[in-house]
């Protein structure tokens, strides 16, 4: 009896089953759908979602997006299982290279997207960036430069002091706020497990502006070695900047390996100030407003890192935010070929934290003028890298972050730091 | 919250809510039918692996298959292709006592006889103080509190306790405040590599001292009260009775909560991963485990290797404690 009553009851279900499957494909098969896999969440993503409106508009197509901070583990579970996202933005360009050199990625300069309209829009710089044994994996939405050097104006005018404008001027400013009794830099790190990094950005600014792209892209690529004189040799600039058991920068090795990376500027705004001046990419800004209360030109400016060899003057170290495709559907073709546009990056640069790329991107779109001037000298640069630590591959950054972490600890433990990523770089790339 | 996501994927949604209990109801039934269908003296025989093959299926796909695959795969190198025999753990397991797995396994063994006995002496003393008072529950359910916290957010919590600012500026940690207190320099407790291992163990001792707490007062409460009667009337102290009846009589609880505790110990991880990410030497096996499987380019060999020895140093405290728990259950 149960037994019959149980069938009725299983065959009941399986028809509502049925009847659901076919309204619900009957909904959704209009215009069809896209995934997205990406590190952005909480305001960052609100603006990407917000990048994403007209395009879900315009076209009805329904993007769905994925938010992780953890991309690469995440996707390399999703393509061993045979279900990638349609498109990715990735972090590391190593993991890029690595998924084009498995045929993991669609090719975007075979039909996908109109190349003469690409290179009319970006730089050749760019374009290059995202190919891989010459055909295009990867597109540029939004850029950001780093080596931005942020001082407090009002300060400086009460002490005299004047913005650097060469090395050699840095030093001695340095030199001077540290004789007037002041530290003159602040420098934090700590940023969960990746922690480091803000250090890393120092090292990598010095060794390009230093020695040159040469000797920077084969640093990158592994086939230059950590104690390669070109190399330490950046770390021991970066240990003349720190000074002396860190005594240049406010705390000390304490406080530069404790402080949490958003924090790290705010001892230009104290009063007295505990430094006058501190490294960090465009983003910092948002934290100087919402925190420190500074208003930005009166309380806050900033002057690009200067050239440290005349050399290779205007050298300036940049990220960006790439996508790739994995699955090549019409859906995915309409939203990587709209994320190339002008009018689609503009959303988020007006919103705030971003730049873009594209040569035809209209400079009125920039939210105020301390953007416009970090712009500028991503444009103007005469030299423009990427950023060494999102091209190798993780092993290798990682590792990077934390001998960033030992050296701020000890800087004599230089070599043996320097060794130590020699070994770990003679297995990362593979 | 935004429940609207749920609505992408209708169907999905559909086959989980419906397909899922009308197919194990299906085979159920089905299963059933074709036991019927047996002469009567085989069905005693057959009944069993009907009902608890799912169960079966669900461990092997999930359990012995990936135990197995990882002991195969620990003997590859990167590409899964080449057979290099013992290779990974040799690897692994060179540059004794600073390279490599080394650290790891020092902090491993830390955590192993710190955190285990810690937990225990504290869950102990915590029983047997609050069955004393009659505000029992409140202060029991307050130690017990912290299990409800997930790992994660118990870190980020002891990050802000472990705090540190510049001597002179107020210290908005609450470890460095207390420093502050005495006039004593603020420390960094999870920067400084000969303290951070024993900051984390704090915290993980903090998480999970109330487990212990809950079953040995329970296994206390299982004391008959006339044995102690007994014992006072013969003359014994308070001290006497907990060292010669209450502690002799909790011990088989005691070890399987011990031994709970131990293979925490080794599976540490998340605490580790947020508050330093195994940096200022306070790495872990489990984390170093993830981090080679996860980060490109993928020493998924050696990951597994680290893996399998984890493995190996938990399966005799799991076979010590499964004869426990039995011998436990028998004397019921």
């Amino acid at each position: 009896m149960i037994g019959r009553r149980l069938t009725t009851l299983i065959g009941a279900g399986m028809a509502a089953l049925v009847a659901l499957v076919a309204c619900g494909t009957g909904s959704t098969a209009s215009k069809g759908s896209v995934h997205v896999l990406a590190v952005w969440a909480a305001a960052e993503q609100d603006s990407f979602l917000a990048t994403l409106k007209p395009f879900e508009d315009q076209t009805g197509i329904k993007v769905l997006y994925e938010s992780t901070r953890d991309v690469d583990s995440v996707l390399a579970t999703r393509l061993a299982a045979g279900n990638p996202p349609e498109i990715a933005a990735l972090p590391s360009l190593a993991s890029v290279n690595k998924y084009a050199g498995q045929g993991k990625l669609v090719q975007l300069d075979n039909g996908i997207l109109d190349m003469n309209t690409m290179n009319a829009q970006y730089s050749p710089g760019w374009i290059k960036l995202g190919t891989i044994n010459g055909k295009l994996y990867q597109i540029f939405a939004w850029a950001s430069v780093k080596g931005l050097i942020w001082y407090n104006p009002t300060k400086f005018a009460a002490k005299g002091y004047q913005v650097p404008t060469d090395w050699a001027s840095l030093m001695a400013l340095s030199a001077k706020i540290k004789a007037d009794g002041t530290t003159p830099w602040c420098i934090a790190v700590a940023s969960g497990a990746a922690s480091g990094w803000p250090g890393s950005d120092w090292v990598k600014e010095i060794v390009l502006s230093q020695s040159g792209p040469t000797v920077y892209d084969s640093w990158w690529q592994g086939k230059t070695k950590w104690t390669d004189p070109a190399i330490k040799n950046a770390w021991l600039t970066w240990g003349t900047i720190l000074g002396p058991n860190d005594s240049n920068v406010s705390g000390g090795a304490k406080t530069i390996l404790s402080q949490p990376f958003g924090n790290g500027g705010d001892g230009l705004f104290k009063n007295p100030p505990k430094c006058y001046m501190h490294n960090q990419a465009s983003f910092i800004t948002a934290n100087f407003v919402s925190q420190d209360k500074a208003v930005p030109g009166t309380d806050f400016k900033f002057f690009p890192l200067p050239d440290v060899d005349p050399q290779f003057a205007g050298a300036h170290v940049g990220g960006g935010d790439s996508f790739s495709m994995f699955k090549d559907t019409s859906q995915s073709r309409a939203l990587i070929k709209y994320l190339t546009t002008p009018e689609a990056q503009a959303i988020w640069v007006k919103r705030g934290g971003k730049l873009s790329p594209n040569k035809s991107f209209d400079p009125a779109n920039y939210p105020d003028d301390i953007t416009r001037q970090v712009a500028a000298v991503m444009t103007g640069a005469k030299i423009f890298d990427f950023d060494a630590g999102d091209l190798m591959p993780t092993v290798m950054f990682n590792a990077y972050w934390a001998a960033v972490l030992k050296f701020v600890a000890d800087q004599s433990k230089l070599d043996s730091i320097l060794a130590n990523l020699d070994t770990i770089q003679a297995t990362a790339y593979k | 919250m935004d429940f609207s996501v749920l609505l992408n994927d209708v169907p999905t949604l559909v086959a989980v809510i419906v397909g899922v209990p009308a197919v194990l109801a299906a085979y159920i039934v089905g299963g059933e039918y074709l036991v019927r269908l047996l002469p009567d003296k085989a069905r005693p025989a057959v009944r069993p692996w009907i009902w608890v093959g799912p169960a079966l299926v669900i461990v092997g796909v999930f359990l012995v298959y990936p135990v197995f695959g990882t002991l195969w795969r620990s003997f590859f190198d990167t590409s899964g292709n080449n057979f290099v025999g013992l290779g990974n753990y040799a690897n692994q397991l060179s540059g004794f006592p600073n390279g490599n797995a080394w650290i790891a396994i020092r902090n491993n063994i830390y955590w192993l006889i710190l955190f285990t006995l810690l937990v225990l002496f504290f869950g102990l003393l915590f029983a047997v103080l609050t069955d004393r008072v009659p505000y029992e529950s409140p202060i029991k359910s307050l130690i017990f509190m912290p299990m409800a916290i997930s790992f994660v957010a118990l870190s980020v919590i002891w990050l802000f306790m472990y705090s540190y600012q510049q001597p002179g500026d107020p210290q908005t940690g609450t470890m460095n405040a207390i420093l502050q207190v005495f006039h004593h320099d603020p420390i960094t407790w999870v920067q400084d590599p000969n303290i951070a291992t024993f900051a984390l163990i704090a915290a993980g001792i903090w998480g999970f001292v109330g487990f212990a707490m809950v079953i040995l007062s329970a296994a206390l409460k299982g004391i008959p009260g006339d044995l102690l009667e007994a014992a006072r009337v013969d003359g014994a102290g308070e001290i006497t009775i907990f060292r010669r009846v209450i502690f002799p009589l909790m011990m088989p609880t005691i070890v399987v909560v011990g031994t709970t505790l131990v293979i925490f110990a080794l599976k540490a991880f998340d605490i580790v991963y947020v508050m330093t990410g195994g940096n200022y030497d306070t790495d872990v096996l489990a984390n170093r485990m993830y981090k080679l499987a996860f980060q490109s380019p993928f020493e998924t060999g050696l990951s597994s290797a680290v893996a399998v020895i984890l493995v190996l140093a938990v399966v005799p405290v799991l076979i010590f404690n499964l004869r426990q728990f039995r011998a436990v259950e028998a004397r019921r």
